[in-house]
């Protein structure tokens, strides 16, 4: 092939080599979510609890000087019990389980839920002693998610529980 | 229908395809200069751009979760015609290498090049696809953009899948304060970390391969990193908006080549994405041991200790470091060839660098050093001396090819010989003298097309010893006049008809007795 044609075509090719390099670098755009649309997280990373029994003072004087612990708690942890309603409606209804061989490790979830903008009210409730009844911790509020907002529900015992964020 | 007969056929139709391409690229760049045929140079090359483009980046990189955003869009805005210049190429040629990578990889397969002495340099590259994913994914998440928002909880999301965390790692990216300046410092640790595993896997991935080309010619080089240039300067690599992980960027722009993942596990779920990385992961390490049309196995090069003299030419010219050398059994202080056979892809390129393979040793039976069992030197002697014996005609011209390239029996003709090898690069030089002497008036190399060469370099070792720059040389006493050499692929065999004519013509308007060489009748010659 002639000199010039081949630097024409070397030119174009090299354009074009560029050109889809430099489109799909960013487009086409992705949508991930609706405009209209915010989302909610519910997280949480916890240790179940476990029922603790008091030692009398008969067991611990038989017991070695160095293992007089006043708690007998076993090493398992309990399941914990999460649910999330929005307007009245249960969106999320959860058991976790602890972690590890000998379930002594903590609980973990991770849910993402996309929700229109607007308000809402919110309840969520969570037990983390199966031995127990009821719920104890439970948080209501009415809540107003603005477009592509991210609403996380969390929880940590030293912030007085379950929190919104 | 069977895994056995379908696979090969799609193979095959994409191998037409993407030669077809090759061959029209020559028609510009050239086989030297061709991208297509030097992906996995072309790659390396890359990756240097990568690396050289990121040591300036990591020097100017504020890993404070506060100041990153800000030290990397100083760069764009404030030292555009220098660090954003060096961002942006950072970024294409990373985009580029996740190109070329994915070309030589479906190039490759398309060939068939994943069995046999390929088997390592197969199995070994596939890692290397997790690796540069992994590097160039995280390294978006650095900016702290939203983009990086975005694929930094994307990822997360689909890693907590798997049953690899104590807690879910998305919760790294719960809220704003879930981020700190530790989590950058980790991230560009990883950044840097990923790419060094990967280079360290590519030395692995070409170190059973003799005479690697760790960078493509200067021109290919030069006009690839002028085009990255004036993207750069065309588009400049820019952040988006602050990352803010109290909302979600509605919108994204993606760049496709590392984070389409996104967008197909939002389709899917993290379930199916996994299945089909692992199975296609699972896919390309299996493809090797898929069952595959029974053919006789391939003899590889056999070495005759009595006619080396471990002067180490094979050992040299062997594309795949097949040959290695050893003491001699027999003669103390010398050497010999030992031929390995796993790594032997029986193309007699060995053969044609020894210099025991000449055919004007008189001896009834033609021995060499290393040889070929299937198309010993002894047979090709003897094929060229029955072929030249029935040639007629007023010119008569033998054509040597190769079993890869054009189709030399429908060039054939009475008053044209044609000899078909494994790989033109068996050929010693010295069979084109011997030609000439013993009744051929021209002789023609049909090459492969450079840089198309199925051993890779057999093309460019012949081309390299007839022009006299490799040793087995070819005689300067050869009249050039008398030898051809053709550049043609399995697709130019019109081409290489076309060659031929011209020739014969050439040499019938030249005939000039003088530049004959002397006739030479082996059974009464008296050297050994």
């Amino acid at each position: 092939m002639l000199k010039p044609a081949a630097i024409v075509g070397q030119v174009v090719l090299y354009g074009a080599f560029a050109a889809v390099i430099g489109y799909f670098a960013t487009d086409p755009v992705y949508r991930q979510i609706p405009d209209d649309v915010a989302l909610i997280k519910v997280s949480f990373s916890h240790l179940g609890d476990r029922e603790c029994r008091k030692r009398s003072q008969e067991e611990l004087d038989k017991m070695p000087r160095n293992m007089r612990a006043p708690m007998d708690c076993p090493r398992e942890r309990s399941d914990i019990k999460v649910e999330v309603d929005l307007d009245d409606k249960n969106i999320l209804k959860q058991v976790l389980h602890p972690t590890g061989l000998y379930k002594d490790g903590i609980s973990t979830m991770y849910k993402r839920f996309e929700v229109k903008a607007g308000e809402y009210k919110l309840a969520v409730r969570m037990q983390d002693n199966n031995a127990l009844e009821g719920w104890r911790f439970v948080k209501e509020e009415k809540i107003t998610l603005k477009p592509a907002q991210v609403l996380v529900i969390d929880f940590n015992p030293d912030k007085g529980g379950l929190f919104l964020k | 229908m069977s895994t056995e007969t379908t696979h090969p056929s799609i193979r095959r139709s994409v191998q037409k395809q993407f030669l077809a391409c090759e061959e029209a690229f020559d028609l510009f760049f050239g086989g030297a200069h061709n991208p297509l045929r030097h992906l996995g140079a072309l790659g390396l090359y890359l990756l240097w751009i990568i690396v050289g483009t990121g040591l300036y980046l990591y020097a100017v990189l504020d890993t404070g979760v506060a100041q990153v955003y800000a030290s990397i869009g100083y760069l764009s805005d404030e030292q555009w015609y220098f660090g954003g210049i060096l961002r942006s190429l950072h970024r294409y040629a990373s985009d580029a290498f996740m190109l070329v990578m994915a070309l030589h990889l479906l190039r490759e397969w398309a060939y068939g090049r994943y069995t046999g002495f390929r088997f390592y340099s197969w199995i070994t590259g596939i890692p290397l696809i997790w690796l540069a994913f992994a590097s160039g994914i995280g390294g978006y998440w650095i900016v702290w953009d939203q983009l990086a928002q975005f694929s930094a909880v994307a990822t997360t999301e689909l890693l907590d899948w798997l049953p690899i965390f104590s807690e879910p790692s998305a919760r790294n990216f719960l809220a704003p304060d879930s981020v700190n300046d530790r989590l950058f410092t980790l991230l560009v640790f990883i950044h840097i970390g990923l790419p060094i595993l990967l280079m360290a896997g590519l030395w692995a991935h070409v170190h059973r391969i003799a005479h690697v080309d760790h960078l493509p010619s200067g021109k290919l080089m030069r006009d690839t990193a002028l085009a990255l240039l004036a993207l750069s300067l065309l588009k400049p690599a820019l952040s988006d908006a602050p990352a803010n992980l109290s909302t979600t960027p509605a919108e994204t722009r993606l760049d496709w080549f590392f984070l389409f993942i996104h967008p197909l596990t939002d389709l899917s779920s993290p379930a199916i994405i996994w299945t089909l990385l692992f199975a296609a992961t699972a896919l390309l390490f299996a493809l090797p041991f898929l069952p595959a049309k029974k053919s006789p196995p391939v003899p590889v090069a056999v070495v005759d200790p009595a006619n080396c003299n471990g002067c180490t030419r094979c050992q040299v010219d062997c594309p795949y470091g097949a040959v290695i050398m050893a003491p001699h059994p027999a003669r103390r202080g010398y050497q010999v060839a030992e031929v390995d056979a796993d790594l032997c892809a029986s193309c007699g390129i060995c053969a044609g660098a020894c210099p025991s393979s000449t055919p004007f040793r008189s001896s009834e039976r033609l021995i060499t050093g290393i040889d070929m069992p299937q198309l010993p030197v002894n047979a090709l002697r003897a094929e060229l001396e029955q072929k030249l014996g029935g040639l007629t005609g007023n010119t008569r011209i033998v054509v040597f090819g190769c079993n890869h390239g054009a189709a030399l029996e429908r060039i054939a003709a009475p008053d044209t010989a044609v000899m078909s090898l494994i790989c033109t690069g068996m050929l010693p030089p010295s069979f084109v003298e011997y030609a000439l002497r013993t009744g051929a008036d021209g002789v023609i190399i049909a090459n492969c097309r450079e840089g198309g060469c199925e051993y890779r370099l057999g093309e460019r070792w012949t081309s390299e010893r007839l022009a006299r720059q490799r040793e087995p040389q070819l005689r300067e006493k050869v009249p050039a006049e008398r030898l051809q050499i053709a550049f043609a692929s399995a697709s130019d065999t019109a081409r290489l008809h076309h060659v031929l004519i011209e020739f014969r013509a050439r040499i019938e308007a030249e005939s000039d007795s003088r530049k004959k060489l002397q006739p030479y009748l082996r059974r009464t010659a008296h050297h050994a």
